[in-house]
């Protein structure tokens, strides 16, 4: 049984790969990934000490992140498609109509 | 209550008094609202025939009284309640005061209808006939007033109609108000009449105010049955009301020094000078001090003030009466010299006699002034048909400049108009107190008592009923006798019989007015006694009673033969001085060449003296200098120096405006502009500053937004791990 801490490490890790991606990237399907890539970093963290100390609650609660993420991923692909339809393009760098 | 309610029977009519007010008012309304629509006679018959009513009930009145001489007081109304004051218009029915209803409507009859034939040439001479049915209306508004001037209970009451008539002699005075000198004459004459009789009201308002003050009351009851206890605790109030009201009748009655106006008032028509300015408002004043007796019998100062003011005046108009050359101006003086007389008798206390020349005086004055109005509108007759006739018209001169008032363009008029000749003979030897006219007797009778109460009263009496002759007999000799001095008085006309016919029944009354108080007799003395004993009938009048009684001596005293015989000596001789001057020297004069010729025998022996009378020994110009100048002067500076420069100019102007205008400034620019808008702007401006700055944050680019919410959920978390 590996101790918890390498669960978290790997967590971390993998949660400042996600939000290095969202940060970096310019392609929305990347940083949509990345930020999918956080969600199971956090699972994996809810996980790793839900099993270290014997308690389901953390366990239920990836479950309702799983929910979240995949209607998120709904709606965020709905919005990507609809801006590819409007840009021709899925580059966030090209969406700066907000800059002031 | 001294005139308790009349329960017995008998003749008694008081119940119908209100009638006096009632139709002369009827009169003037019909008058004013269907005037316009109706023809000139029946106007007249109107107006005439609602005096002649009052007359009637004024007579029912009168035989009333004979069976309960107390008389009665007969309310119409509630008047004023306020605090203490509880006034009621209440109608005095006694033995005084229809006396004076009895003139007023009897000689306003008369007047009335002499004035139907009078206006009727009148404003057709003056052209505008349309102002004949005004006349008529204020003509009866002149009664009502003049009823609720004699008919009053109370001072107060008295007072409304006081300013009653002194309103109607202005409207009257300035009937003609676009005539006269400069087109405005008349309506100056007016003015000065009104404003002088201001200064006499106000004193007759300061005595009511006092009165007040000292009596609680209006009444005539209440004041005179009250008079001794208050005279005894401040006799000053007394004092202070009768010299008051001494000034009120210096004004009403034209007695010195107020008397100024009377002369200019014969600017109104005939009839007005003579119902209005001689027989009945300028009477007024001296019913006003014969209804006050009782008062005035407690004050001997006053008194004597009022007789003085009253003597003096006699002497002082007579002198001025002899200088004019203007037939109505001589009768204005000549009235002025008579109120005088009255003026006198009440103030010593002979009021039976200051009432009894009163009313002889309404008679012949009121002639007298009729026929000079008869006489004026002969020539104005006579002008008219030498300027239609080319021949005559090439033989007189002057005839755009003729006055047909003026005596010196009369002459001869005594056989053209014979009965305004014989009525004027009879009213003017009545004036001059020639036996057994009225006059006479009544004059007479103040002389007695003057001689009685003041003797130098009396000396100064005489001397100006030696005056009043010789005016009397210089005003006949000029108008009628000699030869005609213009060719209009050659062509002048006798006037119409609606005209003559009250001119001869006021030479009836005017020849027999004397039967009324004949010595020994003395029918007008008793009546008014009732009167009299009853409003001194008080508590503790013990001042009062014994003058009352004195007076009531006086009343009787007798026929003093050589009284009589002086004053008839005195006008005897004026008369034939008259004669020898304007009959003799005037013709004598005529040999001189005209334009050495003087205009009176009188100038070439007196001199700068009969100057001085002609110009009312500048009275005029003494007010003008004294008072009038430097009252203008005054007003002028309070106007243009005090209002418009100082106020207007500088208050106003500099000082209020400019101090406005400095504030508004100050607070527009500096609190305004640089407080309240600074902040507001500044704040703007901040803020647009800061928006430009911040806006550079805003990218647009997603990963920035990203990035600082990563750099706040580090800064967040890491403050609350290492905290």
């Amino acid at each position: 049984m590996l101790p918890v801490g390498y669960y978290i490490a790997l967590s971390a890790i993998l949660f400042t790969l996600g939000a290095l991606g969202v940060l970096i990237r310019r392609n929305s399907i990347v940083i949509f990934m990345s930020i999918e890539l956080m969600l199971n970093a956090g699972n994996l963290a809810f996980v790793a000490f839900a099993r270290a100390y014997q308690s389901l609650s953390g366990q239920i609660f990836v479950f309702f992140i799983m929910a979240v993420a995949a209607a998120e991923v709904a709606v965020g692909l709905a919005l990507i498609v609809a801006i590819f339809q409007t840009k021709r393009s899925i580059d966030v760098d090209q969406l700066n109509t907000m800059q002031g | 209550m001294i005139f308790s309610e009349v329960t017995s029977a008998g003749a008694q009519f008081f119940q119908w008094v209100p009638l006096i007010l009632a139709f002369p008012l009827a009169g003037l309304l019909i008058n004013m609202f269907f005037g316009g629509r109706l023809p000139e006679k029946v106007i007249g018959i109107v107006g005439s025939s609602a005096v002649v009513l009052t007359f009637v009930v004024a007579v029912l009145q009168a035989i009333s009284l004979v069976g309960h001489p107390e008389g009665a007081v007969v309310p119409l109304a509630d008047w004023i309640h306020i605090g203490e004051l509880h006034l009621r218009w209440a109608i005095q029915v006694d033995t005084l005061s229809v006396t004076m209803m009895l003139v007023v409507s009897g000689v306003g009859s008369l007047i009335h209808i002499y004035a139907i034939g009078y206006m009727h040439e009148d404003v057709r001479h003056n052209g505008d006939p349309g102002r004949y049915q005004r006349f008529f209306v204020f003509f009866n508004l002149f009664i009502l007033a003049m009823m609720v001037l004699v008919s009053a209970d109370n001072y107060l009451m008295l007072f409304v109609g006081w300013e009653g008539v002194g309103l109607c002699s202005y409207l009257l005075i300035g009937f003609w108000y676009d005539k006269g000198e400069g087109g405005i004459g008349n309506a100056m004459a007016a003015k000065k009449a009104f404003v002088t009789n201001r200064v006499g009201d106000f004193g007759f308002l300061l005595a009511a105010f006092t009165m007040f003050g000292a009596f609680r009351s209006f009444e005539f009851e209440s004041v005179f049955r009250q008079a001794p206890e208050v005279a005894a605790i401040i006799p000053s109030a007394i004092m202070f009301i009768t010299l008051f009201m001494l000034l009120g009748v210096t004004g009403k009655s034209a007695q010195l020094p107020l008397f100024v106006w009377l002369p200019d008032a014969m600017a109104g028509p005939t009839p007005v000078s003579a119902l209005i300015h001689a027989a009945t408002m300028v009477t007024a004043g001296v019913y006003l001090v014969a209804r006050s007796y009782p008062l005035y019998s407690l004050v001997p100062e006053a008194q004597f003030w009022v007789t003085m003011v009253g003597a003096l005046t006699a002497l002082f108009s007579a002198t001025i009466a002899v200088g004019q050359f203007d037939i109505k101006k001589v009768l204005a003086y000549s009235t002025i010299s008579q109120l005088g007389f009255m003026v006198a008798a009440v103030g010593m206390g002979a009021t039976v006699a200051g009432m009894f020349h009163l009313v002889t005086h309404a008679f012949f004055k009121a002639l007298l002034f009729l026929s000079a109005g008869s006489v004026i509108l002969g020539l104005e007759q006579g002008h008219h048909h030498v300027e239609h006739d080319p021949v005559l018209r090439k033989k007189a001169k002057n005839l755009h400049h003729f006055d047909p008032q003026d005596m010196r363009n009369m002459g001869g008029l005594r056989t053209r108009m014979p009965i305004t000749f014989w009525v004027f003979t009879i009213g003017g030897l009545a004036l001059a107190g020639i036996f057994p006219l009225a006059g006479f007797w009544s004059k007479d009778e103040i002389l007695l008592e003057a001689n009685h109460l003041y003797s130098w009263a009396y000396i100064i009496l005489s001397i100006a009923a030696f005056f009043t002759a010789f005016y009397v007999g210089r005003q006949l000799l000029m108008v009628f006798f000699g030869e005609p001095r213009t060719e209009p008085a050659a062509h002048a006309k006798e006037s119409p019989p609606v005209m003559t016919v009250p001119l001869m029944i006021l030479a009836g009354l005017s020849a027999l007015g004397g039967l009324l108080n004949l010595p020994g007799i003395h029918t007008f003395g008793h009546w008014l006694e009732h009167t009299l004993e009853a409003a001194t009938h008080g508590e503790a009048a013990e001042v009062a009673a014994e003058v009352g009684a004195e007076a009531a001596q006086a009343g009787a005293l007798g026929f003093d033969l050589g009284i009589a015989a002086i004053s008839t000596a005195l006008a005897v001789v004026a008369l034939g001085l008259a004669w020898y001057l304007y009959d003799r020297r005037y013709k004598q004069m005529l040999d001189i060449p005209p334009a050495k010729r003087p205009d009176d025998p009188l100038r070439s022996i007196l001199g700068p003296v009969f100057t001085g009378m002609e110009r009312k020994w500048w009275v005029d110009e003494l007010y003008w200098a004294v008072l009038l100048n430097p009252y203008i002067a005054l007003s002028k500076f309070l106007a243009q120096v005090i209002d418009w420069r100082f106020w207007h100019d500088w208050f106003h102007d500099v000082v209020i405006a400019g101090g406005f205008k400095w504030i508004t400034r100050l607070t527009a620019v500096r609190i305004d502009l640089g407080g309240i808008d600074a902040i507001a702007n500044g704040l703007a401006t901040v803020t647009q500053g800061l928006a430009q700055q911040m806006r550079r944050l805003q990218t647009g680019y997603v990963r920035n937004y990203a990035l600082s919410v990563f750099v706040g959920v580090v800064i967040i978390l890491g403050y609350l791990i290492l905290r």
